[in-house]
């Protein structure tokens, strides 16, 4: 069959039902509309979710220590695990597809002073690797707490964001002194302001992090509160956390199988979760823009029986001369099927160009307003072929019980037919 | 004897052509339609022959059967019961598909109504024989070219049918059946949709045609044209009256 005849037909069929197809367009502009931007909304939102979530940090895992619900070697249960301050290192000698190990102190109600202001506050002991680990990343002009606080022990404050706000307001607070628990610290550093939804112990902004060895100096706490780690390859997730069972099991006499010994918080596994539940809604999103698609797709079934009866005799005619009931069959479904990607591209051109616009919306961290929550709508390639995909599926079914009813004419009755 | 043997195997097309002058072999065919309850028998039993080369003229009453005799003929439709061998194939036995491919290439169609695509020009409408039958874009080309030029419309290519007479929209109809030069041209009332004029050149295009070799048949309700077959077949409450030569 030749392209210019069918598109001949198709021109001709427009003209005739001008306002039946445009009708039926809009429909289908619509449903791929509605579809395309809930999908893409989905979309938007788990991207911005997740990045949120990598506020916290990505790939890692935080581990306390629990209590003996076994029996081992003579020891009886309930007793509680703690760990050292040089158990991080223990475990990474034990464990090389670990990237960090860090261990981590915290104390809260700590009486922080700068000039004036006088503030009761949470401080924190870590490790300079909570940089990449924990995205404790330094804004401009300052730095995080380095290797050589950390073996000097020095006084050094790394102070979360709205902390330096609530302590300096407009001042610049790098090289200045303040008094932790009555003991001069230098703010060396401020955390860049990050979007932050989950936490173990309070969020980053409000943090006055200091060198983990100072920490221990300072306080003199005994155990550390958490020990933090991030290996090089997240899918060996499950297979440290056993190693680590064995390992410290093997230093602190307890059963390696004693779940309630270590308790270990995975991100990734929540990650995990967290994109399960995504997929969930996406999958709901999708489905009912599915719906309102499958109303236009209604939409062309009855456009193309209406306009099968109006050709009754075109088919007679066809079939007259030597076409193929399959001809006819194919010609009908191209039609349908043009139609609806007519339709549907019209509907992707205006997602598009409404996605595009949302784009170029500014989102300004920190200041939890909504788009830093949803994010911003994305149309994906995967959203574009699924739409695609279910459009052609659309246009094939609506378009193939009206074709294979044209294909069944009888030739001898459509010549009759006026 | 040899007739029957070739008849049965129905396959055997070409060797059907060598051995047979036979087009149209009609055996006690038979057709009936129902409508709801009642059944209508449209032909009652019908024999008849058409050799290579004939003009037929079929005529009758309106309701005798001429039409649905066309139909059968033109493999528009099967019998209900009776056999009919078309150059020697079964016709009864033929697949959808096989009974497509004999309209497009066997059998070419000239209407009363004319029946040609409303919204196509002259030379498509020409075209569209070929096309089903998948003949190169060059040679329908020079096909469509020389049809209409042989029914005197080579000026007339770009022309919708609204844009022509009746006279020569049925020329367009006859190019159309001539396309993939079928071994026969079942016309049903070709000029019954014309004025007398044009309805004359029309008789002379087919007489033209019956010269050049074309097996015609013809069903007419006027005399005079029928007269210009050498045959006429009398059809009447679904049975043949005449099937003789013309007297």
């Amino acid at each position: 069959m030749n392209f210019t005849m069918m598109y001949n037909l198709f021109v001709r069929d427009f003209r005739k039902q001008k306002k039946r197809i445009t009708l039926t367009l809009v429909a289908l502009a619509w449903g791929t509309m509605s579809i395309m931007l809930l999908l893409a909304f989905g979309e938007g939102l788990h991207r911005q979710m997740s990045l949120n979530q990598r506020g916290l940090g990505s790939n890692l895992a935080v581990m306390w220590g629990g209590q003996t619900t076994k029996p081992f070697k003579g020891l009886g249960k309930g007793r509680p695990i703690r760990f050292l301050k040089e158990d991080p290192e223990y475990i990474a000698e034990r464990i090389p597809e670990l990237k960090h190990v860090a261990g981590e102190y915290h104390r809260w109600g700590v009486t922080v002073r700068y000039g004036d202001e006088v503030l009761s506050e949470h401080v924190t002991g870590i490790h300079p690797s909570f940089e990449e680990m924990r995205y404790h990343l330094p804004q401009v002009g300052g730095r995080m707490i380095n290797q050589i606080d950390m073996e000097k022990r020095r006084r050094v404050a790394f102070l979360g964001w709205d902390l330096n706000e609530r302590l300096f307001g407009d001042e610049d607070p790098i090289g200045k002194q303040i008094l932790v628990n009555d003991m001069p610290f230098t703010v060396v550093g401020v955390m860049a302001e990050k979007m932050q939804t989950n936490s173990y112990s309070g969020m980053d902004e409000d943090n006055l992090a200091i060198p983990s060895t100072t920490f221990k100096a300072v306080f003199g706490d005994p155990w550390l509160d958490n020990i933090v780690y991030q290996p090089y390859d997240k899918a060996d997730m499950p297979h440290i956390e056993r190693q680590l069972f064995e390992v410290l099991g093997a230093k602190y006499k307890f059963d390696p199988t004693d779940e309630r010994a270590l308790s270990i918080w995975d991100v990734v596994a929540s990650q995990q979760e967290f994109t399960n539940i995504m997929i969930g809604i996406k999958m709901f999103l999708g489905i009912i823009g599915s719906l309102t698609l499958l109303i236009a797709g209604v939409g062309v079934a009855n456009i193309m029986y209406v306009s099968i009866k109006e050709r009754t005799r075109e088919i007679g005619i066809k079939m007259a001369v030597g076409a193929r009931r399959s001809l006819i069959l194919s010609q009908f479904l191209v039609e349908a099927l043009m139609i609806t990607f007519t339709g549907g591209a019209l509907g992707m051109a205006i997602s598009y160009a409404l996605t595009e616009g949302f784009k170029r919306m500014p989102v300004n961290p920190g200041t939890a307003d909504v788009l830093e929550f949803m994010g911003r709508p994305t149309v994906s390639f995967e959203i574009g072929m699924a739409v695609i995909i279910i459009l052609g599926a659309m246009g094939l079914l609506s378009g193939l019980f009206p074709a294979m009813r044209a294909a069944s004419v009888n030739p001898v009755e459509s010549l009759r037919y006026e | 004897m040899n007739k029957i043997a070739v008849n049965t195997n129905g396959s055997a097309r070409g060797e059907a052509k060598s051995m047979t002058d036979t087009i149209i072999d009609m055996r006690d065919v038979r057709k009936s339609y129902r409508t709801g309850k009642v059944s209508f028998e449209a032909l009652k039993g019908i024999d008849c022959l058409v050799k290579r080369g004939e003009f037929v003229g079929v005529v009758g009453p309106s309701g005798s059967g001429k039409s649905t005799l066309m139909n059968l003929m033109g493999c528009l439709d099967i019998p209900t019961t009776g056999e009919y061998y078309l150059e020697g194939q079964l016709v009864n036995k033929m697949t959808p598909n096989q009974l497509a491919d004999v309209r497009n290439r066997t059998v070419g169609f000239v209407f009363q109504a004319f029946n040609l695509l409303p919204y196509a020009t002259a030379y498509e409408n020409v075209e569209v024989p070929l096309l089903f039958a998948r003949v190169s874009s060059r040679k329908r080309r020079e096909r469509v070219a020389e049809l209409l030029s042989r029914v005197g419309l080579a000026d007339k290519m770009a022309n919708k049918p609204t844009e022509m007479s009746g006279g020569e929209m049925q020329r367009v109809a006859i190019a159309r059946a001539l396309a993939n030069e079928p071994d026969i041209i079942l016309a049903d009332e070709p000029t019954g949709n014309l004025d007398s004029k044009s309805g004359e050149a029309i008789v002379s295009l087919f007489d033209e045609l019956h010269q050049a070799g074309k097996t015609i048949v013809m069903i007419t309700h006027d005399m005079n044209i029928a007269k210009h077959g050498e045959r006429i077949i009398r059809i009447k409450d679904g049975l043949i009256q005449t099937n003789g030569d013309l007297s």
